[in-house]
């Protein structure tokens, strides 16, 4: 494969995010790869891209408009950057979701999301309804948008040398947005997509304050993440972003412990793909225990401060 | 203010789906059909900017076969004005959608177009981005809150992003894609059903809107994805922490 490919940083200016350099090892089953750093003062970033492994150049847009990392102006950097390359790869985060699409409408193109593997330069397995079943794609058009799957691709390592970083003139047509204000959550908590440990509660919780009282000493001592099914968000014990699902958040960690839940299909969708799971419920016919590594038959009032203290 | 909002008929959330056999695809035959949750969430919130007197007109819009009418009447019980069909039996992919939108807000002249962030069947989360981008409008994705100042013409949008929220403040006209948070759908009464039945609902075909939906896409094969191994059952919570150590080797 010898197609020439453009990845999309995502990167804070200083320093890259690590989805950058699980996109960059998907575009190198692709072809040369070509790092675009887009960003105000993101010098750093662009050094940071410019010595991960497998890249053989690095565009640097720097800009005050590109100042809130914004779709609008974002894509004005893509488009001064886009000629000549065959693919243009984001990672499927929330940069690159919000970014990838408006790009390839731009250049009239197709975009395949979400992209697990790369059969080749055409052709591409991702997942559809939730994961639930896995349809490969292929597009002929001359020039192809993806987003690629953090999880699905090992992260590049970084080296020594450096491949030579250009600067990139933009010219923005875009309509202008304002970034009024970010607020990333401080939690001692890992986030719940990135964790590698998730703790969720069900129903089986029963309150709200016992949601929090059983699981939180336990998410602690594993420094996981807390997750929540839809009924136990439905009965207002947990918020809306911390729901697993089809419609909620799709997590695949190494640990995840589900208690108190029953394992509907939805819920099963968002996490069926962890490396293990383990499965605490009084029921011994919950659903989830049909996906469960290990299953506990037992009442979770006991079986979880006993498991927390244990650990 | 008019607002448009595209919905998607897609398979409930509650069925198990099941790859069809010869691996062409998923069956949705005699499968129960909802619209897409968060194209629910986008009713819900243009209806509430209507009832706070933000917007004068609601106009719910799905593309596909007839059968969309079906989701088209769920928006119109739920408190939209009018509905639009853009009816063909050919399969739609984000892009040509986005067009097909483009094509009707150039007729409808709409201050906001909100929509679901990604349809619960293809996953793809691109059609709204896509839209903004071929109208040149900002665009403000996986809302949280949406705050509309009529006066100054402008939306103030809180979003979520990766560990945290972001709110971006544009000028309208605007896209807007709905996440999770933003609201909880009210149900349609059976009253407001009964009304559904009478508001007006038009329907265009591609060929009108001169839009080519062509598929650029081509899917080889669906499968199901590799099953899970039946797990054990553990006795109690000391074997479950052996296991997790000595054998999954996770803790």
């Amino acid at each position: 494969m010898g197609h020439s490919v453009l990845v999309v940083a995502e990167h804070n200016d200083e320093t890259l995010v690590s989805s950058t350099a699980h996109a960059i090892a998907a575009a190198k089953q692709l072809g040369e790869v070509t790092v675009l750093v887009a960003g105000t003062h993101c010098g750093g970033a662009a050094q940071a891209a410019a010595q991960c492994d497998g890249v053989a150049k690095v565009l640097q847009a720097d800009a005050p408009e590109l100042a809130g990392h914004t779709a609008e102006a974002v894509t004005d950097a893509v488009l001064a950057a886009a000629q000549g390359f065959r693919a243009i790869v984001f990672p499927s985060t929330a940069f690159g979701k919000n970014v990838a699409p408006r790009v390839a409408a731009k250049l009239d193109c197709a975009q395949i999301s979400d992209v697990i593997r790369i059969v080749d330069e055409k052709t591409f397995v991702r997942p559809i309804y939730a994961g639930n079943a896995l349809a490969t794609v292929t597009c002929d058009d001359q020039l192809l948008v993806l987003t690629v799957r953090t999880t699905a691709f090992d992260a590049v390592a970084q080296r020594d040398e450096a491949a030579p970083i250009e600067s990139l003139p933009v010219t923005f047509t875009g309509p202008k947005v304002e970034l009024v204000s970010r607020e990333l959550t401080q939690s001692e908590r890992p986030e719940l997509t990135a964790a590698r440990v998730v703790v969720t509660g069900g129903r089986g919780l029963g309150s709200a304050e016992q949601f929090h009282a059983l699981l939180e000493p336990l998410a602690d001592k594993l420094n996981a993440a807390i997750g929540a099914s839809r009924a136990a968000v439905d009965a207002g014990y947990a918020p809306n972003d911390w729901q697993v699902g089809q419609t909620g958040k799709i997590v695949a960690p190494e640990l995840y412990i589900a208690i108190g839940v029953s394992g509907a299909i939805q819920h099963l969708a968002g996490m069926k793909d962890s490396k293990v799971i383990v499965a605490i419920n009084k029921d011994p016919d919950a659903p989830i225990f049909q996906v469960a590594d290990y299953g506990l038959v037992a009442d979770l009032f006991q079986a979880v401060p006993e498991l927390t203290q244990k650990l | 203010m008019k607002i448009l909002v595209p919905v998607k008929r897609v398979v409930d959330y509650n069925v198990k789906i099941r790859v069809k056999p010869d691996g062409s695809g998923v069956d949705t035959a005699n499968v129960k059909m909802s619209m897409n949750p968060f194209d629910e969430i986008a009713v819900e919130e243009a209806v509430r900017l209507k009832e706070k007197g933000v917007a004068s007109e609601v106009v719910a819009v799905s593309a596909g076969v007839a059968a969309c009418q079906e989701t088209l009447r769920t928006a119109l019980a739920l408190g939209a004005d009018r509905a639009i069909l853009v009816n063909t039996e050919v399969e739609l992919q984000p892009l040509a959608v986005a067009k097909l939108l483009a094509a009707l807000v150039a007729k409808e002249s709409p201050q906001l177009v909100i929509m679901g962030k990604q349809a619960i069947d293809d996953d793809a989360n691109q059609t709204g981005q896509m839209l903004a981008a071929l109208l040149n409008w900002p665009q403000a994705t996986f809302a949280s809150k949406v705050e509309v100042d009529t006066g100054a013409q402008t939306v103030t949008v809180t979003r979520e992003i990766d560990g945290g929220l972001e709110t971006l403040k544009m000028a309208l006209p605007a896209v807007i894609t709905t996440d999770l948070r933003l609201n909880e759908p009210r149900f349609a009464s059976l009253p407001n059903i009964m009304k559904a039945k009478k508001k007006p609902l038009d329907t265009v075909t591609p060929e009108a809107l001169g839009v080519d939906v062509t598929p650029r896409i081509r899917t080889l094969k669906v499968e199901e994805p590799p099953k899970r191994q039946g797990g054990v059952k553990v006795a109690d919570v000391d074997e479950l922490i052996a296991k997790l150590k000595n054998e999954a080797k996770v803790i």
